[in-house]
């Protein structure tokens, strides 16, 4: 199976054939060690793209070589058309904002935001008015006489994206732009970023390992893994649609069974897993007995106390149906969903979570009850690599 | 307990400093002001005709300030050396520290253990090495005059520059290891974000670096500095009979003099004239320091 061509998202109406970044066959190595390797990917003018991955699996490698700090062993970097592998840092139209900031310390918010427009040399009064307006955007104009350390985190992570911001780059870059924050902060900064971001109109490449700050702040995700970008899609995409087991395992939480095709109809196939017997509600590209992943998540899975009547859930498969019976061995309730281990009379261990969306839940599933999983053949992703 | 613990804990250090620093330095104040009877020295309190007598002389004082201009021409002197030496060892300095701090992290503690490798044999010996390299039939001029560069030998040794390159060569480390300390711990990011916002790389330099290694430099100056104020040794060996210092006025009149009360009121000035401005700075650091906590 073909990997999602990187940089597949349509381009813009009436734009033309040169995207707004090109990165083409990017490869870094130190020493032995590559840290990325061959990465292909194009940007589109006004998105917000994360690059997510775990550490080390070379994403910051990749921002740095934007930014200039590190120099691609060999491949293109093309903004609009412009090479900027040979230009450094202070010369590309392209401002980054570090992980935990980098502010200067020595110098007050106003002058740290300043900072780079004196470098450019413009007049006073203009540096002035745009380190003003700047302030004002991130609702830091009472702060502007005092030095970072007097400032809380938030505020911090405030002032640098306004210094990255008042150079009006064309190019935005975010290093883990909210790691620094604590978890309720997050939250609610993760949205004012991507709104300053819309209210300048840059386009912006962020690196995360968090994939709920990529989710919910880009337009676009590529996932990371040992130097290579795996998939480029949607959050939406990413997640329903992962296109192997690394990004599937990587997103979210999922059930993964290995087995074999035993069916191969163009409508429909049947995989059989040593867990059970899985039906899926749409053909797939494959050879008969080849060997695949099936891959659910676990919210996609039902669960409830066994039904009565007649046990028909070997003939469920024939109606685009699973269903399998098994005990609840462990559970964890988080408030809005709860999420159970069943261990299935196969021996497997699915997981499966279930939205608490009624005060009072009558059927009280507890350690140790009986119950039947069911899921649609629609809700299957099968993966084959 | 918790403040018994803590009076101690200070109380150590205050009690050391009294006796160290404190008690001496009034005993040379005593000194400076007392009038010689014979070979020892009139107490400062003593019964005269059934009176407490006070006898307190500060001649010693007059006669530097006012009377004999030798005393002010040698502090001068000594501060303008001292002066030249900080300022040479800071730019020879800023740079080794520098490169110093940004070397491999591997390759650090041997190039730290050169660094100090000096301080293995006695400065004197070292000292004493220089008259030679100096000399005018020294290492350098007949090298220079065997290479042909030099007709006849220059006069190094004994004169300003011999006493300079002398305490350059001896406080220099005084002057890296501070630095050293602060340079490495400096945030590279920091530079890369300056780099970033359109410095260039010596923009950065000068905007970011110097400005945060403030107080490596200041305390390297202040340890460059307030030695050589007071340095005997090397003017005494390579800075010639006519090189004025405070440390060799000194030495002359406790040793050649024999005029325990001058020599210990030129001491007291030389104390007065380091730790007043020194003090004032200090408050002035700590005012700005509270003013950015505010």
């Amino acid at each position: 199976m073909a990997t999602t061509a990187p940089g597949s998202a349509k381009p813009a109406a009436g734009q033309a054939a040169v995207p707004f970044l090109r990165l083409s066959s990017v490869v870094k190595q130190f020493g032995d060690a590559i840290a990325v390797d061959g990465v292909t990917l194009d940007i589109n003018k006004g998105e917000i793209f994360a690059l997510l991955g775990s550490s080390g699996c070379g994403k910051s490698t990749l921002l740095r070589m934007l930014g200039g700090f590190e120099e691609p062993t060999s491949g293109l970097i093309l903004l609009e058309g412009q090479d900027l592998v040979r230009l450094p840092p202070n010369e590309r139209p392209v401002n980054m904002m570090f992980q935990s900031y980098a502010l200067f310390p020595h110098l007050t918010v106003w002058d740290n935001v300043a900072f780079g427009l004196r470098r450019d040399g413009l007049p006073k009064d203009e540096i002035a008015t745009r380190v003003e307006k700047m302030l004002g955007m991130v609702q830091l104009t009472p702060y502007a006489k005092r030095k970072p350390h007097q400032l809380s985190g938030g505020q911090q992570q405030r002032v640098a994206l306004a210094r990255s911001l008042v150079k009006r780059p064309k190019l935005l870059l975010l290093d883990e732009p909210l790691g620094a924050l604590d978890k309720k902060l997050r939250e609610r900064t993760q949205l004012e970023v991507v709104d300053i971001i819309h209210q300048v109109g840059v386009t912006c490449v962020m690196v995360t390992h968090d994939q709920e700050e990529a989710m919910t702040m880009a337009t676009r995700i590529g996932i990371m893994s040992e130097g290579k970008i795996l998939q480029v899609g949607r959050p939406g995409d990413i997640y329903e649609t992962p296109n192997c087991t690394f990004v599937a395992d990587f997103i979210g939480s999922v059930n993964l069974f290995k087995g074999r095709v035993t069916v191969d109809q163009a409508d429909h196939v049947i995989i059989d897993t040593p867990e059970c017997r899985h039906y899926v509600s749409h053909g797939i590209t494959g050879t008969p007995d080849m060997e695949v992943h099936v891959a659910i998540r676990p919210e996609k899975i039902g669960i409830q106390e066994p039904a009565p009547g007649p046990d028909d859930y070997d003939n469920a498969v024939e109606v685009g149906f699973n269903c399998a019976r098994g005990t609840i061995r462990d559970l964890a309730y988080l408030g809005s969903q709860t999420i159970y281990h069943v261990v299935l009379e196969s021996g497997a261990v699915v997981k499966v979570t279930k939205a608490n969306d009624a005060r009072h839940d009558e059927s009280r599933l507890a350690s140790g009850s009986l119950v039947h999983v069911w899921w649609w053949g629609s809700d299957l992703v099968v993966l084959t690599q | 307990m918790g403040r018994m613990g803590r009076r101690f804990v200070i109380g150590v250090p205050m009690v050391f400093l009294l006796v160290i620093f404190a008690l001496p330095f009034l005993v040379v104040f005593k000194i400076s002001v007392s009038e010689m009877d014979g070979v020892r020295f009139r107490d400062l309190l003593t019964w005269q005709d059934g009176l407490l007598q006070l006898n307190l002389k500060f001649s010693n004082y007059r006669t530097i300030f006012f009377e004999d201009d030798l005393y002010l021409r040698a502090y001068l002197s000594s501060i303008w050396f001292a002066g030249l030496t900080t300022v040479i060892c800071l730019a020879i300095g800023y740079p080794f520290a520098y490169f110093l701090a940004r070397s491999r992290p591997d390759i650090r503690p041997a190039l730290l253990m050169l660094l100090m490798l000096p301080f293995w044999t006695s400065f004197l010996l070292r000292v004493y090495a220089w008259k030679m390299l100096l000399a005018d039939n020294g290492v350098f001029n007949n090298l220079a005059i065997a290479l042909g560069l030099l007709a006849e030998p220059v006069k190094m040794m004994n004169t300003p520059f011999s006493l300079t390159l002398g305490m350059v060569y001896t406080y220099l480390p005084f002057m890296v290891l501070p630095l050293y300390a602060n340079l490495v711990k400096m945030d590279i990011r920091l530079l890369e974000a300056a780099r970033d916002l359109g410095a260039t790389p010596w923009q950065a330099f000068w905007r970011i670096t110097v400005p945060l290694s403030q107080g490596g430099i200041i305390a390297g100056a202040l340890l460059v500095f307030i030695p050589c104020v007071g340095e005997f040794v090397i003017p005494e060996l390579l800075g010639g009979p006519e090189t004025l210092m405070i440390g060799r006025v000194l030495w002359d009149e406790f040793f050649s003099n024999n005029d325990w009360p001058m020599a210990s009121s030129v001491a007291v000035v030389m104390v007065l004239l380091i730790i007043v401005p020194l003090a004032l700075f200090n408050k002035y650091q700590a005012e700005s320091a509270l003013g950015d906590k505010r």
